[in-house]
């Protein structure tokens, strides 16, 4: 790609997509934590991932400034214009995924009052790893603007939501089983379904990585859909 | 050019092959052609100006034409009513046909081809007369008023759809050139309208004028539109967003690409388009 020919707008582009990348390593940063802070029972943890949410905001208002000044100075068309529109989008749903992570932390504080339940937080473990592992392959495509990469990440979006649904089913199991499990079994259904969540994001994300890259739109009829939550 | 874009497109992003995406914006111009070139090339004397341009300009529509200075887009302009047979060793070969008829064909006068394809310039050049004889001449040459008052109803009929009327209809007979810059080109796009033409060229017609004098021609170019077919040069890019449905980029006497607007602006299937219209190094 050729440089611009005024310099100080190739230098305002490429801040606003650093910025939206720095963003995406502290968002995975915040689900991972959330992650293991409820895994772990870890209510520190937990709670440094709620106050460094904020940092999160701060950064999206930031970028969002930024993107809303360089179209009303620079102007930007083409390929630069989706660029600026993409890290927009991105830092809102990055945004997003940050609250999803306090959230979850948050509910770790109560979790870890409860009772233990073991092969939930199993499965709560094995699906976080895999949303962050989309989380953090879409972020890569975006660094790297490897659309293939993104692309992989949207199709392979109904692997999160298999692993949601079973979790619903096992919950129901638990709470069915034993009433006390209850308050607990609610709260690990509201993280999975965070996770899940933030899985859609991810791939919201792959959508915007391809359409900054190629100008085209993905048309979400055509990717594989599991869609069925009877238990 | 439509097989030629086609073609970009289905080799420019082969990821996005195995998956369906969205093509709302067909190559070809969607309303009917008014306009079509085809392998157009130009020599001014010994230099060749323009290189198998082929383009279709849809009647009813607004055609942007973009490119670096020197990339044949007022060359091209030119050719759409034979301006370039005033220029001594200008020469224009390939066919380019207004409503299916050949332009260059021996049976065509250019005079009468140039009250059916009016042209408006960058510098507004009213007469030496006054703003009514302005409006008046075209009509009067042409013999399309048969009396006083069909001249007064059309010289009225034109300012008004360029916008001028109220400003001006208290003062007709003073001199054109007593207007600002803005009501100049204004009084010069009524004079083109005058002799009710089909197609207005418009060869840069901002670029001499102030913001707001340029916020009113644009405006006025897209009611235009819905009775005529307006062809512009620009150099600026965000004046053929605004003001056009469909563009094309010239780059070094080619055109490279053309499509609708928005396309062209938010994704462009040549690099030299891309490059032109971001402003970086082509």
């Amino acid at each position: 790609m050729n440089e611009h020919i005024v310099k100080s707008f190739e230098d305002e582009l490429n801040t606003l997509t650093a910025e939206c990348a720095r963003m995406g390593g502290l968002t995975e940063a915040q689900v991972a934590d959330g992650i293991e802070a409820v895994i772990k029972r870890d209510t520190a943890l937990a709670e440094q991932v709620v106050g460094r949410d904020e940092r999160l905001d701060v950064m999206q208002a930031d970028i969002e400034r930024k993107a809303i000044r360089l179209i009303a100075l620079r102007q930007p068309m083409a390929n630069d214009l989706r660029k600026t529109v993409a890290a927009m989008k991105i830092a809102n749903n990055l945004e997003r995924c940050g609250d999803l992570a306090k959230n979850i932390a948050k509910r770790t504080l109560v979790l870890a009052e409860a009772e233990p339940m073991t092969p939930l937080t199993r499965s709560i473990e094995r699906m976080g790893r895999l949303v962050l592992s989309r989380l953090k392959d879409v972020l890569d495509a975006y660094t790297s603007s490897d659309v293939d990469r993104a692309v992989l990440v949207w199709t392979r979006d109904d692997e999160v939501d298999e692993h949601y649904n079973s979790l619903f089913r096992e919950l129901l199991t638990y709470m069915m089983g034993d009433p006390r499990t209850i308050t607990a079994c609610a709260h690990l259904l509201f993280v999975a379904k965070n996770l899940e969540r933030i899985g859609d994001h991810a791939t919201n994300i792959a959508e915007i990585v391809h359409y900054e890259i190629t100008g085209e739109e993905m048309i979400s009829a055509n990717r594989p859909k599991t869609d069925s939550l009877r238990a | 050019m439509t097989a030629q874009r086609e073609d970009a497109q289905a080799h420019a992003h082969p990821a996005a092959i195995h998956i369906a995406v969205d093509h709302d914006h067909a190559a070809a111009p969607a309303g009917a052609i008014k306009i079509r070139a085809r392998d157009v090339n130009v020599f001014y004397g010994d230099k060749q100006a323009l290189f198998d341009v082929s383009l279709d300009v849809p009647e009813n529509a607004v055609t942007a034409l973009i490119g670096p200075s020197g990339c044949g887009k007022s060359t091209f302009l030119r050719c759409m009513n034979r301006m370039n047979d005033t220029i001594p060793g200008a020469r224009v070969l390939g066919r380019i046909e207004l409503d299916g008829e050949d332009l260059n064909s021996k049976a065509i006068d250019p005079v009468v081809l140039r009250a059916r394809v009016g042209m408006v310039f960058q510098k507004p050049n009213p007469f030496p007369k006054t703003i009514f004889e302005n409006v008046a001449y075209g009509p009067r040459i042409h013999g399309i008023a048969t009396g006083k008052a069909e001249l007064e109803a059309i010289v009225e009929k034109s300012l008004k759809r360029a916008g001028l009327w109220g400003e001006v209809s208290d003062r007709l007979h003073q001199p054109g050139t007593s207007l600002s810059g803005g009501q100049q080109q204004r009084l010069v796009i009524a004079r083109a309208i005058a002799v009710s033409p089909e197609v207005i060229l418009m060869d840069e017609p901002c670029s001499a004028l102030d913001p707001i004098a340029t916020a009113r021609i644009e405006e006025l170019i897209d009611e235009l539109r819905n009775q005529y077919c307006i062809v512009i040069v620009t150099h600026s890019m965000a004046q053929a967003a605004r003001v056009s449905q469909r563009t094309a980029f010239f780059h070094m006497g080619k055109l490279v690409e053309a499509g609708a607007t928005d396309e062209i602006f938010t994704n462009p299937r040549d690099t030299r388009t891309q490059d032109y219209i971001t402003g970086r190094f082509g």
